[in-house]
């Protein structure tokens, strides 16, 4: 028992070490300066621009080739050889017709880059972009080290992704500083990205290459994919870029990592086909985001338009419009090896030859999720917070209207909070708080606007028309500043549970505040972005920061709020409230109304209904639980707790409910049972 | 023959590379091809490689301090017995520090600058299997630890002696025991003892007409027993085959007795093949006393040739294919870029303006006219073995492949002064250690496909880690293709830099050869393709045999030396 004593003291010197080296990474973070490169553009000729010498850096092991040969490499290669002789095999067909197909494939998939064409869009989207942004401002330092990397190493470029901007501005951004195009993954559905046809050849000459977006069990498709970009990668040909969160995030948060790229750009160092990769994160913020009302619309269910070309021609509107600031942040390379180093064990790879299709290992998968998540991570940490942000957020804790005074001085208060999380704020040009809050107001006039000393929503057209058109109009605007306040939400997750948790446990003792805050983190571990494993640190992390801003003190065993912090703690738990009532809402709704299996494509109407009545009865105003991005979280959620079933048919997915189960993680929100305890041992 | 080596550095007292007055490199002595011969580029090539100078110039020790050295503790009742022996033994410092080490980068800088903390206490120089058996007898009798000593060449700390070995040393060199027992021309083998050294065993068969062909690099110096215990290979082991192909018959003598098999023939389905228990075990086991070795007629032709290739891809790709196609000539090695640069670093001064006017030409006519370019192009050196009708319709088909490949003939003197540069090469890090650098080879085996990557990511790793360590020049970092297989190629290292400016550059050293190790493994390479794996490697071996094997390998040591006589602490 001495022994197990000891190991236990040693566990927790060595644990709180951890996190006082974590808490001073906290501390002393410092970020790079951001340059405009927009104005540059605004005083010299675009076309020049267009034309000038462009002569990218290049990666020090290329070979020159051009994209034909690397088609021809891609289809020639032992690995996609392998998959067409396997598949000839089993489908009785001659390896010759299946050849054709993977060529065809490559042909859809496969990018051409031409200079022409890339000048083109320096040209246009020089325009394009001046018409649209006041400026875009990037770290210079981010892209003298990113210039470096690519000349080192492979180099995968993993943006944040909340527009189709993103893709097109990272590349006019590796344009204007000279550096090679990458190669990008962007996922396209049936119809939509590849219907647009100019547009989307055009792309394909800037250097795009496309992915469909399902492609199911096509294994021939995976193999001339995957092999696609292993080959851009091992020639170092140019940079790979795609987006870990897989889709354009409509709700502005973080969407949990997808692992089946990472898993393709890390095989050739698992393989040591190269000596190493740096995965670049890259945080692209948006002051006011293009598709922002697009995304409202679709999160409650409204089909949106398709993206055509002539779609995107009548957006042509939006060009008049005035969209803010965008804020690049291009984060430190982190080289694969260094996060390898000691955590692969590497004889799976030697015993089998290196081109045969290899399911990965238990160990390499979970590895291949840490890394997806710290990147992700990494970029929420450079994301840039605008101050409408923080005004968004506590509009959204006043409603409908609330005292423009009042938001400007909470706002303020908030400003602080933040930069104590470590979250990133620009404050334009060290504008006054008053006139910050105005800009920002006037930018999003379409979600609010400032009527008599007040600032109320903007759900123009509330008062007339049928109770259902009203709900739908004040959770469409809602629904868009909530857009703006989850910009915050990763920043803030930890310390907030741990205030929902106190609120909820009405209980100062250590463990059973860090039960829910662990229950929490595991209803919420599709909603926020957890690194996984280490509930225990989170919370520390959290409370940490509640303490570092005087919102509570602790002892050994017990935490509580100071009698000036109880304003931070109820502040941060009503920021998650949308959260925790709008996942009540829905479990109930999973409980009670749904009786036999069913598809996600029953459920998300289902609920929806089930959730309009509410609001339309005034039973509850949590708007934000008709977002379908919440009811697919809290549907997932369930399943990771097992109190779903998920089960595999022939076209998708479906679910069947454990409704002892669901009610009893029910009574755990509504604190009616106590949390169920996980090894709080070490607390 | 210990008067004639150094004692602190490789090979022969006469021969070494210097700077003469005129502060030209020279290498000096008879005994090669080099000798006597000025190197008018080499010291450039040294000062522009390693960041060099020759003013900066660190001294070994002029002789051995045998104050320094360990006392001999050796009981006296044994050595009754052993006199009684009449086995001739001596326990003369010099002797004795003579034994106590291989040529690991480490031992030769503890010869130059310190001492070894534990060394034989006594040599025995046995004369016969006989005499072997008498010594181990002894040395179970009076429970004293054997390490056998054949050439001393080892590169794996295999003959340092375990520091906490607080059992008397016996350093049980074979060196006398080096007769050819016979030959029997009928079936082309030779029983020879074990202590016999590769040239001279290549000298006394050649007065009957033969030869084994077996042609380690250290093939001057190391024995037949020692390439036995450690799995040598051979240069022209595509001709002769490597160690384990070669023998016939072993006698060795263990603790437990003599192990040998009842007979001499090409094969047998006996259960596993005990000599493979023997071959490798590095002197864990026993002593090898004596070995049936195959033989060849020497023969008729012999040619030596070159090709160069635009760039080491092109020319492992050539290789590849030359292996594919199973016609490769007795030794064919293929040389990276800076191997080739510091081949032409050892050019001597040309005798006449003649040959320097064709080498310019020659020089002219690969990088201008075939645009090779002088800084990635590489050079495969052959060497074609047999009758000559059959040398030249295969040096043909060889070169023929090479075309293919992008390759061009380079004439016979480049082939042969390459594999000359193998047996001189070693010489080199004397004088490197006179200047502040130190180096070291390393080898590995690895599968054909991931020949390029394994080299290119060891070089980079290297790179990566003198930076990390603070190393303050560039290092050397170049690999060749050395054998080929059917299955794969066996690839060899040379790595060295300039350590001025780092306190203990042994220990960096030691750390970023590790870990190239653990990237060679990292790319699928092998723990060892014939170095073996002595104490440096040890700590591999689980990873590399796995648990069960390594508790094979365990139980077979158990049982034939239950007291650890034979307790060198090598490969377990």
């Amino acid at each position: 028992t001495v022994a197990k004593q000891t190991t236990e003291w040693l566990e927790t010197v060595s644990h709180s070490l951890f996190v006082c080296s974590q808490q001073k990474e906290l501390t002393t973070k410092k970020r790079d300066e951001f340059e405009d490169i927009l104005e540059e553009r605004r005083l010299s000729s675009d076309l020049r621009y267009a034309m000038k010498c462009y002569t990218p850096v290049i990666y020090k092991g290329l070979s020159p080739c051009k994209p034909n040969d690397i088609k021809s490499a891609v289809l020639q290669s032992e690995q996609v050889q392998y998959v067409i002789k396997q598949l000839a095999k089993e489908m009785g067909e001659s390896p010759d017709i299946i050849q054709e197909e993977a060529t065809e494939i490559l042909d859809e998939m496969g990018h051409s880059m031409q200079l022409g064409a890339v000048r083109f869009f320096a040209f246009t989207l020089s325009k394009i972009f001046k018409r649209l942004f006041q400026r875009v401002c990037v770290n210079e330092e981010g892209m003298q080290r990113l210039q470096h990397a690519i000349q080192e190493h492979p180099v995968v470029l993993l943006p944040s992704h909340r527009s189709y901007i993103d893709f097109l501005m990272l590349s006019y951004l590796l344009y204007t500083y000279d550096l090679a195009l990458p190669v990008i993954a962007a996922g396209i559905g049936k119809a939509d990205f590849l219907g647009m046809k100019i547009v989307g050849e055009l792309l394909r000459r800037g250097g795009a290459f496309f992915m469909r977006r399902s492609f199911g069990g096509n294994r021939l498709y995976w193999a001339v994919f995957a092999e696609y970009v292993k080959t851009m990668l091992r020639s170092g040909y140019a940079p790979v870029e795609f987006f870990l969160e897989g889709t354009r995030s409509r709700t502005a948060k973080t969407l949990t990592p997808k692992f089946g790229l990472l898993n393709i750009v890390m095989e050739p160092f698992f393989k040591r086909e190269v000596f190493d990769t740096y995965l670049v994160p890259i945080s692209i913020s948006y002051e006011r985001i293009l598709e922002e009302s697009l995304y409202a619309y679709e999160l409650l269910g409204v089909p949106k338009p398709k993206e055509s070309t002539s779609g995107l021609l009548k957006a042509r509107r939006i060009l008049s419009d005035n969209f803010g600031s965008i804020h690049i942040y291009v984060g430190q390379p982190v080289s694969l090896r260094t996060l390898a180093s000691g955590r692969i064990t590497r004889s799976p790879y030697n015993l089998v030859p290196r081109h045969l299709p290899q399911k990965p290992s238990e160990d390499i998968q979970e590895f291949v999720s840490d890394v997806a998540y710290k990147m992700e991570l990494l970029q929420i940490e450079n994301m840039v917070l605008s101050p409408w942000v923080l005004a968004a957020a506590v509009l959204l804790q006043n409603l409908p209207a609330m005292d423009f005074e009042l938001l400007v001085e909470k706002t303020v208060w908030l400003k602080g909070l933040t930069q104590t999380f470590g979250g990133f704020i620009e404050w334009p040009d060290n504008l006054c708080a008053k006139k910050a809050v105005v800009s920002g107001l006037t930018l999003h006039s379409n979600v609010a606007r400032l009527v008599d000393g007040h600032v109320v929503l903007n759900d123009k057209g509330v008062e007339d028309g049928a109770i259902g058109e009203i709900v739908f109009k004040r959770a469409l605007t809602i629904l868009m500043c909530a857009t703006y306040r989850n910009q915050l939400l990763n920043v803030f997750v930890r310390p907030s549970l741990v205030a929902v948790a106190l609120q909820m446990t009405r209980s100062f003792r250590k463990e059973e505040v860090y039960s829910c805050f662990s229950f929490l983190r595991d209803v919420f571990s599709d909603e926020f972005i957890f690194f996984p494993g280490i509930s225990l640190k989170d919370f520390e992390e959290g409370c940490f920061l509640l303490t570092k801003c005087d919102a509570i003190q602790t002892t050994q065993q017990e935490i509580y709020p100071t009698d000036k912090g109880s304003v931070t703690v109820s502040f941060l738990s009503a920021m998650f409230r949308p959260f925790v009532e709008g996942y009540q809402l829905i479990f109930r709704y999973l409980s009670t109304e749904t009786k036999e299996a069913f598809t996600e494509k029953q459920f998300i109407p289902g609920v929806r209904n089930f959730i309009f009545q509410l609001l339309e009865k005034g039973n509850t105003q949590c708007y934000e639980a008709l977002s379908s991005d919440m009811q697919k979280n809290a549907l997932a959620a369930l399943v990771q707790l097992d109190a779903v079933k998920k089960k595999k048919v022939s076209n998708g997915f479906t679910y069947s409910v454990n409704q002892e189960a669901v009610n009893k993680i029910l009574d755990m929100f509504q604190a009616r049972i106590p949390v169920q305890k996980p090894v709080a041992a070490r607390l | 023959r210990q008067e004639l080596l150094k004692w602190n550095g490789w090979g022969y007292n006469d021969s070494k590379f210097i700077f003469n007055k005129k502060g030209q490199a020279e290498f000096t002595g008879k005994r090669y091809r080099l000798g006597g011969m000025v190197l008018p580029t080499f010291k450039e090539w040294i000062e522009k490689t390693f960041g060099a100078s020759l003013e900066h110039k660190t001294t070994s020790r002029a002789s051995l301090n045998v104050n320094d050295v360990p006392p001999s503790i050796v009981n006296e009742e044994f050595l009754q017995d052993l006199r009684a022996t009449k086995i001739s033994h001596s326990q003369d410092a010099e002797d004795r520090v003579f034994r106590a080490h291989g040529h690991c980068l480490h031992e030769i800088f503890v010869l130059r600058e310190g001492m070894f903390k534990r060394i034989p206490d006594i040599v025995v120089w046995p004369v016969c299997h006989e005499d072997v058996v008498k010594i181990v007898e002894l040395a179970c009798k009076h429970n004293l630890c054997i390490i056998p000593f054949g050439g001393g060449t080892s590169v794996s700390s295999a003959l340092e002696c375990p520091e906490e070995e607080k059992r008397t040393i016996v350093s049980l060199d074979t060196s006398q025991m080096n007769r050819i027992l016979w030959i029997d021309e009928k079936n082309l083998t030779a029983c020879v003892e074990a202590g016999i050294v590769g040239q001279d065993l290549e000298k006394q068969l050649a007065e009957s007409g033969f030869c084994t062909g077996h042609e380690p690099d250290s093939m001057e110096f190391s024995s037949l027993g020692g390439w036995v215990a450690t799995r040598a290979s051979g240069m022209k082991k595509n001709i002769y085959g490597n160690i384990e192909d070669l023998v016939i018959h072993i006698k060795m003598v263990t603790p437990r007795g003599i192990v040998e098999k009842n007979c001499q023939v090409p094969r047998m389905s006996t259960g596993p093949d005990i000599h493979h228990f023997i071959m490798g075990s590095e002197g864990t086991l026993g002593v090898v006393t004596e070995v049936t070795i195959k033989i060849r007629p020497v023969p008729e032709y012999q040619k030596y040739g070159s090709v160069v290739f635009p760039n080491f891809e092109r020319g492992v790709a050539c290789l590849r294919e030359v292996a594919k196609q199973r016609c490769a000539p007795a030794s064919i090695r293929l040389v990276d870029n800076a191997q080739f640069q510091f081949g032409h670093a050892l050019k001597p001064q040309v005798a006449s303006i003649f040959t320097s006017f064709l080498d310019g030409l020659k020089k002219f006519y690969i990088t201008k006219f075939k645009g090779f370019d002088p800084n990635v192009l590489c050079v495969a050196t052959l060497l074609f073995e047999g009758d000559r009708e059959k040398v030249l319709q295969h040096e043909k088909q060889v070169y023929d492949i090479a075309t293919k490949f992008g390759g061009l003939a380079a004439g016979e003197d480049n082939g042969q002064r390459g594999y000359m540069l193998t047996f001189v090469i070693a010489y080199l890090r004397d004088l490197g250690l006179d200047y502040y650098v130190i180096g070291e080879s390393f080898e590995t085996s690895v599968p054909w496909d991931r020949v390029l990557d394994l080299c290119r990511n060891v070089k980079e790793r290297i790179v990566r880690e003198c930076k990390e360590k603070g190393v303050q020049f560039a290092p050397l970092t170049t690999c060749r293709v050395t054998q080929t297989y059917d299955a794969g190629a066996c690839v060899y290292f040379y790595f060295a830099f300039n350590y001025r400016g780092i306190s203990d550059p042994i220990h960096v050293y030691e750390q970023i050869e590790r870990a190239a190790r653990e990237e060679i493994l990292a790319n699928g390479g092998s723990l060892s393709h014939h170095h073996g794996v002595g104490k440096l490697r040890k700590r591999w071996m689980k990873e590399s045999i796995s648990d069960v094997g390594l508790g094979m390998l365990r139980s077979v040591k158990e049982y034939v030396d239950p007291n650890n006589i034979f307790g060198n602490k090598n490969l377990l």
